[in-house]
């Protein structure tokens, strides 16, 4: 028995070095290794990785007014009304205006770092650090046109104020994805196209054709044209984005793409913790449905075969037992 | 026709008709196996079990899976995860099942190599077993172009490029396998076919070879001991059990087994359940996109050693490299001329060779999934494939003056 001791030891030494070599150290060494940067928006990171001194001074000067803006105290009141500007792109049913759906900004409070959304609302295209992108200038944004209509420091510090209390409340990882991601990304496992939830549609019993599934398809298929050609590319389908990609690059992705994705057309979208928190929980929704019925079945699996392996033992010490 | 007459019991009924207490005999009671094993004896049978396993989950999942370009990859991924009762299950023990299945090849094999069981007489056990490495591999990568995803889609190219011989450049071959220009639709189909219907069709026949190859030389046994089986089972029949060299397969060398079993189950199934990530590449979570190479393209870890031994040397020198490790450890009975079956540890260079080997094999895994661009890692690499080759140019040469025992 000891000798047989001794040789499990050294098959399960090997086969551990083995898994060690080709997965932890393997994969360790494939991607670079991104820190992400606690959600803080600050510009530090997009300061760091400016080339052009111009630029790097422009970024500097622009998160230095963030900062201020931020110390402001917001009125909530009056930022109400400023809001009313923009309401008018922000509105259920809005339609693609310069590549991509203004977003709901019903949970916007909750969902978005404060000095981020101060950043956006300052200079969209800065705060989402996709700058690159307009060489003719951050204001040929699709949201750019907002410098007309909110540029003093106060009128952002209020409407910061007014999302952060009353676009607040409760909000549910689905809601989260559709208005942080969903306007690009689809989650077809979700059942999520760029335009939202995929209806219930029904095809005619007599020609076995789903017409408004049809017209539906067609009214995405144009969207994702309009987004496709903003962008450079389609956005990928998120639906188990998160196990092709592991939980820490999305993370870190989602908090600045340019860090893992140099030039990436893709714009930061600020999630503060509880938004990252709730769209990843998402992803893990339609990316690992198995979860919940994996820790169900689990244990009562394993205790089976711990239970089996104790009969089989004694069973075979009973036929052993003299033969030596 | 043999005398029939009303039987007793159903037994007895199907004893007149198809022999089988004969059968029983032969098979289980009076197959006689040595005493004196270890667990590693029992891979044999965990792998056959895996097999099981593997056929038995692959059923399962065959009455979902979709094998269409366009459908492929969300008939795994959606289909069978989500909305097929525990479809997960049956995914990640297949999953799971493909890569132990490996592993413990490696261990019976390695096991086979460290007591000398491919010698003189026992050749064709090792040809057999080779031959079931062979097809198993031909099955893992034929399983896995099926998800259609990244990186089924590019190993799947990267492959069918190797049948182009370097030089030769015989794409029409590569076009031939592939029934295409690039991988697609009659690609996919043909791997499908190979998975689901031909290669189990051969592995089953090759199952049934190798066993048969056992019966007339034996199992081998922990002291590569040569005894006298009939005497031996002379003495177990007749009670003396504690004097008698063997034990009859069933029950008491399958007792052993299944407690084996058992022991490995509880591994497979915490795999399936927990720690399933390392079976399922995250790359191939990623639908087939011809017009996007993935930054990295590695094979599973069990085709990595070899995949390391083409990577060190230019292109033909590096397929012909390939090419012979494939078929290496055929010749390994022909190439140790030493007549000694023993356990490495006894035969002296042997020993150093047969630790050399594994540590050898297990370097060339590592630096297999590792990227090439690091000098260091390169540099370990194709040492490591320099050595592999030495060991087995200096195996006949120290069998040859190795000591009789």
């Amino acid at each position: 028995m000891n000798k047989e001791l001794k040789i499990f030891a050294v098959v399960a030494a090997f086969t551990l070095a083995l898994y060690y070599g080709v997965e932890p150290y393997a994969h360790s060494q494939m991607h670079k290794h991104v820190e992400g940067h606690g959600l803080v928006y600050d510009g530090k990171a997009d300061i760091e990785a400016a080339k052009d001194e111009k630029v790097k001074a422009k970024k500097e000067a622009f998160w230095a007014d963030v900062k201020k803006i931020s110390e402001l105290k917001g009125d909530a009141v009056a930022g109400e009304a400023t809001f009313g500007m923009c309401a008018g792109c922000h509105m259920d049913g809005a339609a693609n205006m310069g590549g991509v759906t203004p977003p709901s900004l019903d949970h916007a409070g909750v969902l978005y770092d404060k000095n981020y959304l101060i950043a956006l609302i300052k200079d969209p295209a800065m705060a989402s650090n996709v700058d690159h992108k307009y060489p003719n200038g951050t204001m040929t944004h699709p949201m750019g046109s907002i410098s007309s209509m909110v540029s003093a420091p106060q009128d952002i510090a209020n409407v910061v104020a007014y999302l952060k209390e009353k676009k607040a409340g409760h909000v549910t990882p689905r809601e989260a994805f559709k208005e942080a991601c969903g306007r690009c990304h689809a989650n077809r496992y979700g059942k999520l196209t760029q335009l939202g939830e995929l209806p219930k549609t029904k095809s005619n019993i007599a020609t076995g054709k789903d017409i408004d599934r049809m017209k539906y398809d067609q009214k995405v298929a144009e969207e994702q044209a309009a987004v496709a050609a903003y962008m450079g590319k389609l956005p990928p389908d998120l639906s188990i984005m998160i196990r092709a990609r592991g939980e820490h690059f999305m993370h870190t992705f989602i908090e600045n793409p340019q860090s893992q994705l140099a030039g990436t057309a893709m714009p930061r979208v600020g999630l503060n913790h509880e938004g990252m928190e709730k769209v990843m929980e998402f992803l893990e929704e339609t990316g690992d449905p198995s979860a919940p019925a994996r820790a169900m079945a689990g244990p009562w699996v394993i205790g089976f075969f711990i239970i089996f392996t104790i009969l089989a033992y004694l069973w075979k010490s009973s036929l052993w037992r003299d033969l030596h | 026709m043999a005398r029939i007459e009303n039987a007793k019991s159903i037994g007895e009924w199907l004893d007149q008709r198809i022999a089988i207490e004969t059968l029983k005999k032969v098979m289980q009671t009076e197959y006689w196996i040595p005493k004196n094993i270890n667990f590693l004896w029992a891979m044999g049978m965990v792998l056959a079990a895996t097999f099981g396993i593997l056929l038995v989950s692959g059923i399962f999942l065959l009455m979902y899976y979709n094998p269409s370009v366009d459908l492929a990859f969300d008939s795994v991924n959606y289909t069978i995860m989500t909305e097929v009762g525990y479809g997960w299950l049956w995914r990640h023990i297949h999953g799971v099942g493909a890569s132990l299945v490996f592993l413990i090849i490696y261990i019976h094999m390695f096991t086979g190599i460290y007591y000398g069981s491919y010698k003189k007489g026992r050749e064709l056990i090792w040809l057999s077993g080779m031959l079931l490495f062979v097809l198993f591999s031909a099955e893992a990568f034929s399983g896995y172009m099926l998800p259609w995803g990244q990186m089924s889609y590019w190993a799947g190219m990267v492959i069918t490029n190797l049948f182009s011989g370097g030089s030769l450049e015989a794409y029409g071959l590569v076009e031939w396998i592939r029934g295409d220009y690039v991988p697609g639709q009659a690609f996919l189909t043909r791997f499908f076919m190979l998975h689901v219907l031909l290669m189990p069709l051969m592995i089953i026949g090759a199952i049934v070879f190798h066993f048969g190859t056992l019966r007339i030389p034996h199992v081998n046994n922990q002291d590569g001991e040569d005894f006298d089986y009939a005497e031996a089972a002379e003495l177990y029949k007749a009670g003396r059990v504690k004097e008698s060299k063997v034990i009859p397969f069933s029950p008491v060398f399958l007792s052993k087994d299944v407690f084996v079993m058992g022991v490995y189950f509880i591994l497979f199934f915490f795999l399936v359940f927990y720690k399933f990530e390392f079976a399922m590449d995250p790359v191939n979570f990623d639908p087939a996109n011809g017009l996007s190479t993935p930054a990295h393209i590695y094979p599973e870890w069990y085709f990595l050693w070899s995949y390391e031994i083409l990577r060190p040397f230019s292109k033909d020198i590096g397929l012909i490299a390939f090419a012979i490790a494939q078929v290496i450890f055929f010749t390994l009975p022909f190439l140790d001329r030493s007549p000694n079956v023993a356990p490495a540890n006894r035969r002296g260079l042997f020993n150093v060779w047969f630790w050399l080997l594994l540590v050898d094999v297990l370097l060339l895994t590592f630096m297999g999934k590792l990227p090439p661009t690091d000098a260091t890692f390169a540099s370990i690499g194709a040492f490591s494939a320099y050595l592999f080759f030495a060991l087995w140019i200096v195996l006949p040469i120290i069998t040859k003056f190795e000591k009789k025992l």
